[in-house]
């Protein structure tokens, strides 16, 4: 068939095939495929020194798995993993949500603490991971200058406060994480709260709604779906999120997360098979989440309109 | 006193206060990133407390860029982040076109194909092409680097474009047809110039996920001092103790800035980007 008797559809069609091409390309290169090695490699006993042994064809087994789930350092790991994205996804957007509220009308200054706001987020992680580090430091750190004891924030598993045992480095992490991710929430509600009809408001505001009273059944019911996505999307991304625990903590003092685990498998032990093993149940685990939410959430979501 | 009288004059005195509290939590540690960065050492470690320098000093940072050699990681960054922009841009520019415009075989199932990328995680991806990459002798070179770096942006990238592409009238492309344009010609010459913030904002996109990485320029060239980029090079340097806290954290200005730069320049195309999908429902 020669082009002049070819459709303008099927041109079309081929058209766009040609164009989007390179896009599947290198993503079918350099994502799709090496996940599926990732998957193999998980039921393999590779190592870096025997991988061109190792093959497509090679022994699979499900030794890893076995090794991997029967470590106790898997599961505090996987509880550390859930702890520090629940509380980091909450806090995140909690903060987030009173942000964009407060920020939502006009004042002097607006543009400047909004510019602020979005430092955390935009700054590289690794410069805002050293600067905690540094002002959280119990020798020279500045916030430790303000205690009356100093109190090691990253290398402390435990501690004491008010009576109760705490632990110390989760939960500075957890802040961390919510200080750095609440400038995303902020973005997407204040998005979403310029966005909507005032005359809803104002048709409260007539009919004596109390501030409190707006927001709760005005304000609130049509926020519900930006927190949704944003929870989702959080909880995605810190659920296997390596960065910003290891530049803070290495996984030290009881904030040792399963992406932390994932990585010393691979580096230091040299094995490939558990490293990806676990990197597989993590991102399971991660599914099963993401689908009994999704079974809870959002088929009501979808309800509401 | 009625509540909503009670109400709002508590929500008038706590509004201001949680600005202030909001603006002092993010502005005080960059602030203070700054003057740490330009005092002595010494000055740190006897006055802890302290916020404002007694002696400002510009050493560490010429410490940081020549004997710490923060000048060579941040070529190497540059160097990273122009080619990440360039081609990203050059592959998902026709491909949000195709998916703006043309109707082909499998389209609905790329934005699936995209959005899982989006969403996978970056350390399931990190084993097998750290193997691919030792194996391939890639480990230590910035060529690799750039090529997972396109394959984590372009899906966002060709996202933000196609949202723009579309609205782009369609009249206009068919009188650049009816005038003899080809199909690229027409993306060349009527598309890309009415879509320049679009372009803007995707590549300060691209510019911003390839200067900020830390995990797989970990991965990749951690042996190899020379190829480091500043993440990189502020990461490991901070693990030791030979080099002081304060020339850290000139290394520190020295990574955020530019960010920060390229961030406010583009800021209303990029948080408009990113949004977009919110404002819808």
């Amino acid at each position: 068939m020669s082009a002049a008797t070819r459709t303008l559809r099927e041109q079309e069609g081929r058209a766009g095939l040609a164009l989007i091409s390179p896009t599947l390309v290198i993503t079918l290169v350099v994502v799709v495929a090496p996940l599926l090695w990732a998957v193999m490699l998980a039921f393999q006993d590779a190592r870096l020194i025997n991988i061109r042994q190792v093959g497509i064809f090679g022994h699979y087994t499900l030794d890893n798995f076995a090794y991997v789930l029967s470590e106790p350092g898997f599961w505090s790991a996987l509880l550390n993993t859930l702890v520090y994205t629940v509380a980091g996804t909450a806090l995140s957007i909690a903060l987030g949500l009173v942000a964009a509220l407060a920020l939502r009308d006009r004042f002097r200054g607006r543009i400047l603490v909004r510019a602020s706001i979005l430092i955390p987020y935009v700054a590289p992680v690794v410069a805002v991971t050293f600067l905690w580090e540094t002002m959280l430091n119990p020798q020279y750190g500045i916030v430790n200058t303000w205690l009356r004891e100093p109190i090691a924030f990253l290398t402390q598993a435990q501690g004491e406060f008010l009576g109760l045992r705490v632990p110390v480095a989760l939960l500075t992490v957890i802040a961390f994480e919510a200080w750095r991710y609440f400038p995303f929430a902020f973005l997407f509600i204040l998005a979403r709260l310029q966005a909507m009809p005032a005359d809803l408001e104002e048709a409260a505001v007539v009919d004596g709604a109390t501030p409190t009273q707006r927001f709760r059944h005005v304000i609130l019911p049509q926020l519900w779906r930006v927190i949704a996505l944003l929870a989702v999307l959080r909880f995605v991304f810190t659920f296997t999120k390596f960065d910003d625990v290891y530049l803070l903590t290495g996984g030290g003092a009881g904030t040792e997360v399963v992406s932390i685990r994932v990585y010393t498998f691979l580096t230091a032990r040299d094995d490939l098979g558990a490293s990806a093993a676990q990197a597989l149940v993590l991102a399971l685990v991660l599914v099963v989440f993401l689908a009994v939410y999704l079974r809870f959430f959002g088929g009501g979501e979808r309800d509401q309109g | 006193m009625t509540r909503d009288r009670f109400e709002r004059a508590l929500f008038r005195v706590l509004r201001p206060v949680v600005i202030a509290l909001l603006f002092l939590a993010t502005a005080f540690p960059f602030l203070y990133m700054v003057t740490l960065s330009v005092r002595d050492i010494q000055e740190l470690i006897m006055d802890p407390g302290s916020l404002w320098p007694r002696a400002f000093t510009l050493d560490t940072y010429a410490d940081v860029l020549t004997r710490q050699g923060f000048l060579t990681f941040m070529r190497n960054s540059a160097v990273v982040a122009v080619s990440t922009v360039a081609i990203t841009l050059l592959v998902s520019i026709p491909g949000a076109y195709a998916v703006a415009r043309l109707r082909f075989f499998g389209r609905r199932q790329v934005h699936f194909l995209f959005l899982a990328v989006y969403l996978f995680p970056a350390i399931v991806l990190a084993i097998p092409l750290f193997v691919l990459f030792t194996m391939m002798g890639l480990r230590g070179s910035l060529v690799g680097l750039v090529l997972v770096y396109i394959a984590q942006t372009v899906p966002v990238t060709v996202y933000m474009l196609r949202n723009y592409f579309e609205t782009v009238p369609r009249s206009v492309e068919e009188a650049a047809a009816i005038d003899g344009c080809s199909r690229l010609a027409t993306i060349w010459r009527v598309v890309l110039p009415l879509s320049r913030p679009a372009l803007m904002a995707t590549g300060l996109y691209a510019f911003m996920i390839a200067w900020n990485e830390f995990l797989f320029a970990l991965l990749f060239l951690v042996e190899k001092r020379e190829s480091w980029t500043v993440s990189l090079g502020l990461s490991q340097l901070a693990g030791s103790i030979e080099v002081p806290t304060t020339v850290l954290m000139a290394g520190s200005v020295v990574l955020t800035l530019p960010i920060v730069i390229v961030f406010f320049v583009g800021e209303r195309l990029l948080t408009e980007g990113l949004t977009a999908g919110a404002e819808k429902g």
